[in-house]
Parts: structure tokens; sequence; C-alpha cells
């Protein structure tokens, strides 16, 4: 991959946005909160009720408005709290990942990690692998506006991720 | 004589829109009674200085299908929207970016590459490329610039109506058509067409089984499709449950899968996103390997969820493809700071 703009090398600080389930991964981060663990700051963590509510929109959201890796945690296969909404995630997971290769995103800029309740160590752990891993990828390089070399008008182009804030908050 | 006027046009499509306008049949008659058609240049002699005679505004509506990826077609795009009152996106690709929005995947210097040297039809030697600007002894002659992607019309110039489908389905036109000179006009922004996923009306739609799974992807050559039965409950993805209705499921009663050319329904932002999120949650497996094994049966992924709509997408176009020649360091300021124009 060629250098970013802005040469931002040395000092490239990853942005994460971490997707956890409220019964099982986000309640980990809780408890590595409490434990006093440390783990990398460029984790942003967004509780919602189960991974099966990871909409792949979401994801493709996330990284167009400059999040450089995404990270999902649900509860261990079997633990899900709502039963099958973990399988969802994997199903879509897997899918998710070979579309967004065939787009140019490495595959480690995307991880699943099923992470139980108790498991605050795996919270640090897994994050702080995360952070160093995009870290070596670099920055992604996404031109979010289209790309305008001719005459005329450039227009932000249609999708707009904050159309999805009201579904993910309703 | 005061019929209200209207125009069609076409950018980056195959004209299969403008055959769709033909197809209304009997029912152009009844468009033709209604408005004058002061511009359709795959079927009437009409220049582009007779359009450019009108008074702004004076144009009731313009149809315009196909995506935008030269700078003639932003520059007749622009002169339409002047002289429209109505701007209509006609069909998957001026809505989506459709069909020749999958060259997204591909900069514009290897498509160049390809087409006037790599492909095995080439046998052109010398490398000759279409200049844009070549001047002879008798005077210059010009191309058109060809952008560094596909965009969608609304990514160009402002649009008021979509009609989506590949094409249109004649009774949507019909509608939309007289909608707009009986002046029933509907929320600007409006698809014109049912905001129902295709599965509500698929004549096969009692077949769909209560809980459905997917044990193995076909692709439609490789079986014989049962002409009853739910085409996803027999392995092939079908994108009904994803795309919006008003097609009459025509694909379906083919015996074909559904595509997704009528694009998304309204609360949908990523049509392809969301359509492989409906198929993925059907693969009949809880083990890992497995679901990725399946997974991995869908051929070109993206080819498949995103067929008419990579351009409208969130990430537009394959990440990194840009051509990088210079141009880069100078478009984030001209694509935020270039606005309206």
């Amino acid at each position: 991959m060629s250098e970013t703009r802005g040469d931002a090398s040395t000092a490239f600080e990853p942005k994460i946005v971490a997707f956890f389930c409220n019964w099982c991964t986000y309640t980990a981060a809780d408890l590595a909160g409490i434990s006093r663990m440390q783990y990398a700051p460029n984790v942003r963590a967004i509780r919602l009720m189960c991974s099966g509510r990871v909409d792949p929109q979401f994801v493709l959201a996330a990284f167009r408005e400059g999040a450089d890796g995404v990270l999902i945690g649900g509860c261990h296969p079997g633990d899900c709290h709502y039963q099958e909404g973990n399988y969802n995630a994997r199903r879509r997971f897997e899918l998710l990942r070979l579309m967004l290769r065939d787009l140019g995103i490495e595959d480690e800029r995307i991880r699943l990690e099923w992470i139980s309740a108790s498991e605050g160590d795996r919270v640090q752990k897994v994050c702080n692998e995360m952070t160093e891993q995009v870290r070596a990828l670099g920055p992604l390089r996404l031109e979010t506006a289209p790309k305008v070399d001719g005459e005329g008008a450039a227009r932000t182009p249609e999708p707009s991720a904050e159309a999805l804030v009201g579904q993910v908050t309703s | 004589m005061s019929k209200p006027k209207v125009a069609f046009y076409w950018c980056a499509s195959c004209g299969g829109c403008e055959e769709a306008v033909v197809d209304l049949n009997e029912v152009v008659l009844d468009v033709v009674e209604a408005v004058d058609i002061v511009f359709w240049p795959v079927a009437m002699d009409f220049k582009v200085s007779d359009v450019a005679a009108l008074q702004d505004g004076e144009l009731a509506a313009v149809f315009i299908n196909g995506a935008i990826r030269t700078s003639e077609q932003v520059e007749m795009v622009e002169l339409l929207r002047r002289k429209a009152g109505a701007v209509v996106a006609f069909g998957a690709c001026a809505w989506l970016g459709g069909i020749p929005g999958l060259a997204n995947l591909y900069p514009r210097e290897s498509l160049l590459e390809f087409v006037y040297r790599g492909s095995p039809s080439t046998t052109d030697g010398d490398g000759v490329r279409p200049l844009e600007e070549f001047t002879t002894p008798e005077g210059t002659v010009r191309l058109p610039h060809f952008d560094e992607d596909v965009r969608t019309l609304d990514q160009v110039i402002d649009v008021d109506y979509y009609l989506p489908g590949c094409p249109p389905p004649p009774g949507l036109i019909a509608s939309a058509v007289m909608a707009l000179v009986e002046g029933r006009l509907p929320e600007k922004g409006s698809v014109l067409a049912p905001d129902v996923a295709l599965c509500s009306e698929c004549p096969r739609a009692d077949s769909k089984p209560e809980d459905l799974k997917i044990e193995r992807f076909y692709r439609p050559y490789e079986i014989v499709a049962d002409q009853e039965t739910c085409l996803l409950a027999q392995g092939l993805v079908c994108l009904g449950p994803a795309t919006r209705a008003g097609c009459g499921a025509v694909c379906v009663n083919g015996n074909m899968p559904c595509t997704g050319c009528m694009g998304p329904t309204g609360r949908v932002v990523d049509h392809g996103a969301k359509a492989a999120s409906a198929i993925a949650s059907l693969i009949a497996s809880h083990d890992e390997d497995e679901i990725a094994a399946l997974a991995g049966q869908i051929v070109d992924p993206v080819g498949t969820f995103y067929r008419y709509s990579l351009p409208a997408s969130l990430l537009h176009r394959k990440v990194g493809t840009g051509d990088g020649n210079g141009q880069d360091a100078a478009e984030p300021a001209a694509s935020t700071s270039g606005g309206a124009s």
C-alpha cells in the first residue's frame, strides 16, 4: 500500500470501532475496567444487545466514517442470550469478510471474537492485538466522496451513515 | 398546444431503458397524447441546441437513464437539470450506478489498458489510445473526458424522483409519467415503486419454508430449478427478501432468481450489505469452518450483492484503486469546497 495522506506514518493511531454484545463481551469489557486492566485506548466500544444485531451496514459505515478496523464481540457458541444471535453474527461475518476482501479491505481489519462476561483479560488481549495488527497495516485509505477529475460539480454521495443512526438507537 | 414538455436522455447505459419506454406498447400513445417529447436522442432528431434554447424549467420532466462516467454526460445532465422542473433517475444505473458501476472495482488506468491493449480480441500493437484532443491540418477534434469512477445521477445533479429496475417495468413507467403530467407529485426523493420486499408479491411465497435454511448454494446452471418452489429453498441466491417489489417477479416467473435490480427498500442504506446479510443468515450451520465454506460457495459476492449498486454503496468503490497520479492530493479539497455549481 502506498504512503498515506499527510505523512501520518510516524504518529498513526488506529481507530478501532468495537461492537460488543450486552450480555457477554460488553460485560467483560466492564470487568476489565473494574479490574484496572489497561488496554489500548484506540478501541471505541459500542454496546448492542446482541452480536446478531451487527448489520454489515454498520461495519461499512464505521469504515466510511474513519475506522481503520472493526471488532465484533459476542457470546461463545451455545451461550447466546437469544439462542441464535451469535451464530447469525458468524454467518454474516464470514460472507462480509469475503466481500470486503474483494472491495480492497484486508481481513486483518475485521475480527469476530467470542468473549464471555468473565473474560475481562481476553478483552484486554484482543483489543491490544487488534490495535497492533491494524497499526501495522496503516490507515485505511478510503475515498469516501466520489472521485471527480473532470468537469462538473462534486456532490456528496447519497448513502449516509447517519441514516443508520436512528436505526441503531430505535 | 400547451401540453407539458418532457425529455429522455441516456448516459452510461445499455439502451434497455429506452427499450422499456418503447415497450409501453399502446400505452405509449396515451403518453404521447398527454405530453410533447422535445428531446430523445435514441428515437428523435432534436439537437442539444434545441434543449439549450428552452427556457430554464420549461421541461415538465426529464427522464435520465444510465450512470455518469464522462464529462459529456455531466455537461448534458447539468443542462437538462436547468431546463427541467423534475428530474427522474430512470432505471438502476441512474439511481444506484447499475452494472456499469461495477467498473468501480478497477482503477481507470487498468480499464483503459485492458480495452485498448490487453483484451484477447485487441490486435492493435502500437498502443494507440484515444486522446481527448487531437489536432489535424483540418482542425482540432475533441473527445469527452473519461472520469476516474462511475457515479450515480444524484452524485452529479439534484434528482427529484427515482424509477427503479433494469429496466423499469412498463407499468411503473406509465404511472410515473401520468402522475407527473397530472401534477400528482409525490414527495421529493421518492422511489416510484412499492416500498416492500419482492417476496411479498412473489408467486412462490407460499412455498417459502417457515424456517428457511440453505445447506448448499447453487448457481442457476448447476441445477434444474423446480418451477413452483421458492428459489432460496432450492439453494439459489435469490435477492427477493432484500429487494424492492414492483417488477411483478418477472425473473422468478422465468425460473431465475432475483438479482436485485429494483434496488433496496426505503430503510436500507447499502443494498449489497443488506442483501448479503439476508442471505448469510440462511446458512444452515453452526460450525465456524462449515459456515465459512458455505459462504465461499457464493461466487463473486460483490458482483452478486452489489450487482446494481456499487457506486451508491457506503464504500462507493474498491478501496485504494484510485490512479494515484498526483490528482489525488488536490481532490479532497475540490470535492469538499466544490459543492454546488
